[in-house]
């Protein structure tokens, strides 16, 4: 284990293994990241695999798109497939409230250059056939916007990275850290120290903490969210498809990915609750009568890292110098990996990002200057 | 050439050298290759592949341990368990 790092990155999901790699490619030769178990295993790995620019802020569109340029290209780059498929988000609007505001938020999208579209039910069940055209008056649908294999990803940074002269460490943990004069001086992890004045908070669920460590408030909390995969069958769902609360699609194996918001209280832990399997089904069912005979197979649960404005918090604090942040991603962190990496380590190394997240600092949150986000789900 | 996961098609060599190129615990080992995904759920490759990769590192098989489960074990059709409660409420 090195002893000396110009960054350390705690965190080995999308968001940690992309912002290392990104620090490489620009240059820096010892990166270090710092996982407790294994990369990929927190949230990254128990994800939904959407990529989508369908949202309803400026921020969250400009990044997203900026996130897909790079996502069409990344198998490329990373010399690695990453299962990346632009296949589409398909909303079904159930009602003409619904419609109303799918509209409004078309338009922003368009607006921004997001070429999303409403559509009627026929051109929808032609994208996704034996949709139940009773459940929906229309819908909202964007063919850029797509999914990815989440461990395939994983492994591609990975990989790349260490080409570069990244070092991993799994299965270590940072206990804690030294600050003197207002600098990082070094990480404690459970496999010793690393000397660095350079930190990345990318922990996910346990970003709090490790802003705890140093003294700087994080405000977001950690929702548990439940997830299955079916076995596989032939292909038919190919865009991601989002009626209310219920998302689901088919992963490249074959298999329908997806879930349902379930009430949650904050920092349960990651067990599997029977109920959810059953309001699933029944959703899913509803939505697309012909699964009914497709078999579950696995069930699991990771947490969405809440932020009171949905947005994550991406930057350098200002109380500490060098203490920098990229966390909160609000359940939908593992579709902005590829941009996150690339601004955070140009902050990092030229004190500016090509795309502006001043807005997303995390003082915002004491200035009261929150955005406000409408579509959380997938 | 040997398959060891018969339902994911992965073979001995493929597992050798996933282990010699890094991937040296059972979790990230299975999601590099992806073996016990199938329909067996790795009731047949996973307890071969724990001994594989205990025996690489010189370890014991409880050392290297077993991935975590996640439910349901037995495979259950989606229209047996859709009885539960519609979610409609607004976002
Ligand atoms: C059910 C579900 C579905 C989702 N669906 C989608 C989707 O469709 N699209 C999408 O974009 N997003 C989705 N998300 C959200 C997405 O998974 C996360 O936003 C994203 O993975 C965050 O990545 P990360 O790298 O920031 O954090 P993580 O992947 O959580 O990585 C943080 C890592 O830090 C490690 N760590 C924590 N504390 C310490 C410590 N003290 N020392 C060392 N290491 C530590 C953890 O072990 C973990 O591996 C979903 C999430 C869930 C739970
Ligand atoms: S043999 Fe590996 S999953 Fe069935």
């Amino acid at each position: 284990m090195k002893r000396r790092a110009s960054v350390v990155v705690i965190g080995g999901g999308i968001s940690g293994l992309s912002i290392a790699y990104n620090l490489a490619k620009l240059g820096l030769d010892d990166v270090v990241v710092v996982e407790k178990r294994y990369l990929g295993s927190g949230s990254t790995g128990k994800c939904g695999t959407g990529i989508r620019q369908q949202f309803t802020t400026k921020e969250h569109i400009m990044l997203m798109k900026e996130s897909v340029k790079l996502w069409e290209k990344l198998s490329e780059e990373l010399g690695r497939d990453v299962g990346y498929r632009q296949t589409g988000y398909l909303w079904l609007i159930r009602d003409e409230e619904e419609l109303s505001v799918f509209k409004e938020n078309v338009n922003i999208q368009n607006k921004y250059g997001v070429p999303s579209r409403i559509i009627n039910v026929e051109e929808a069940l032609e994208i996704v056939p034996y949709l139940n055209p009773e459940v929906f008056i229309a819908a909202a649908f964007c063919h850029k916007d797509g999914k990815a294999s989440p461990f395939k990803t994983v492994n591609a940074y990975y990989e790349a990275g260490r080409r570069l002269g990244v070092e991993y460490y799994t299965y270590t943990e940072v206990r804690g850290m030294v600050v003197e004069n207002g600098r990082i001086r070094k990480v404690i992890t459970s496999r010793g120290d690393i000397e660095t004045d350079k930190v990345v908070n990318v922990a996910g669920a346990g970003a709090r903490k490790i802003g705890e460590m140093v003294g700087v408030n994080i405000p977001v909390e950690n929702y548990r969210h439940h997830i299955v995969v079916t076995e596989p069958f032939q292909e038919f769902v190919k865009p991601m498809v989002i009626r209310g609360k219920l998302y689901f699609t088919q992963t490249e194996r074959g298999g329908i990915i997806g879930g349902i918001d379930m009430p949650e209280k904050p920092d349960q832990p990651l067990r599997a609750r029977l109920d959810f399997l059953e309001v699933f089904a029944t959703n899913l069912v509803k939505v697309m009568p012909i699964l009914k005979n497709v078999n579950i197979l696995r069930q699991w649960a990771g947490y969405y890292v809440m932020t009171k404005d949905n947005h994550p918090i991406l930057g350098e604090a200002e109380k500490l110098e060098g203490f920098y942040i990229a966390a909160g991603f609000s359940g939908h962190g593992f579709m902005m990996g590829p941009i996150v990496g690339k601004l955070i380590a140009e902050l990092i190394m030229y004190g500016k990002p090509s795309v502006p997240i001043d807005a997303l600092r995390l003082e915002r949150f004491e200035r009261g200057e929150l955005i406000y986000e409408r579509a959380v789900i997938g | 050439m040997k398959i060891v996961c018969r339902c994911e098609d992965i073979t001995y060599e493929e597992i050798l050298e996933a282990i010699r190129s890094g991937y040296t615990d059972i979790e990230s080992l299975k999601r590099k290759l992806n073996f016990g995904m199938g329909p067996c759920r790795g009731r047949i490759c996973i307890p071969i592949i724990v001994k594989i990769l205990a025996r690489e590192l010189g370890k014991s098989v409880e050392e290297v341990g077993y991935p975590s489960e996640r439910p349901p074990i037995i495979p259950l059709p989606l229209g047996i368990l859709a009885n539960g409660e519609d979610r409609e409420e607004k976002s």
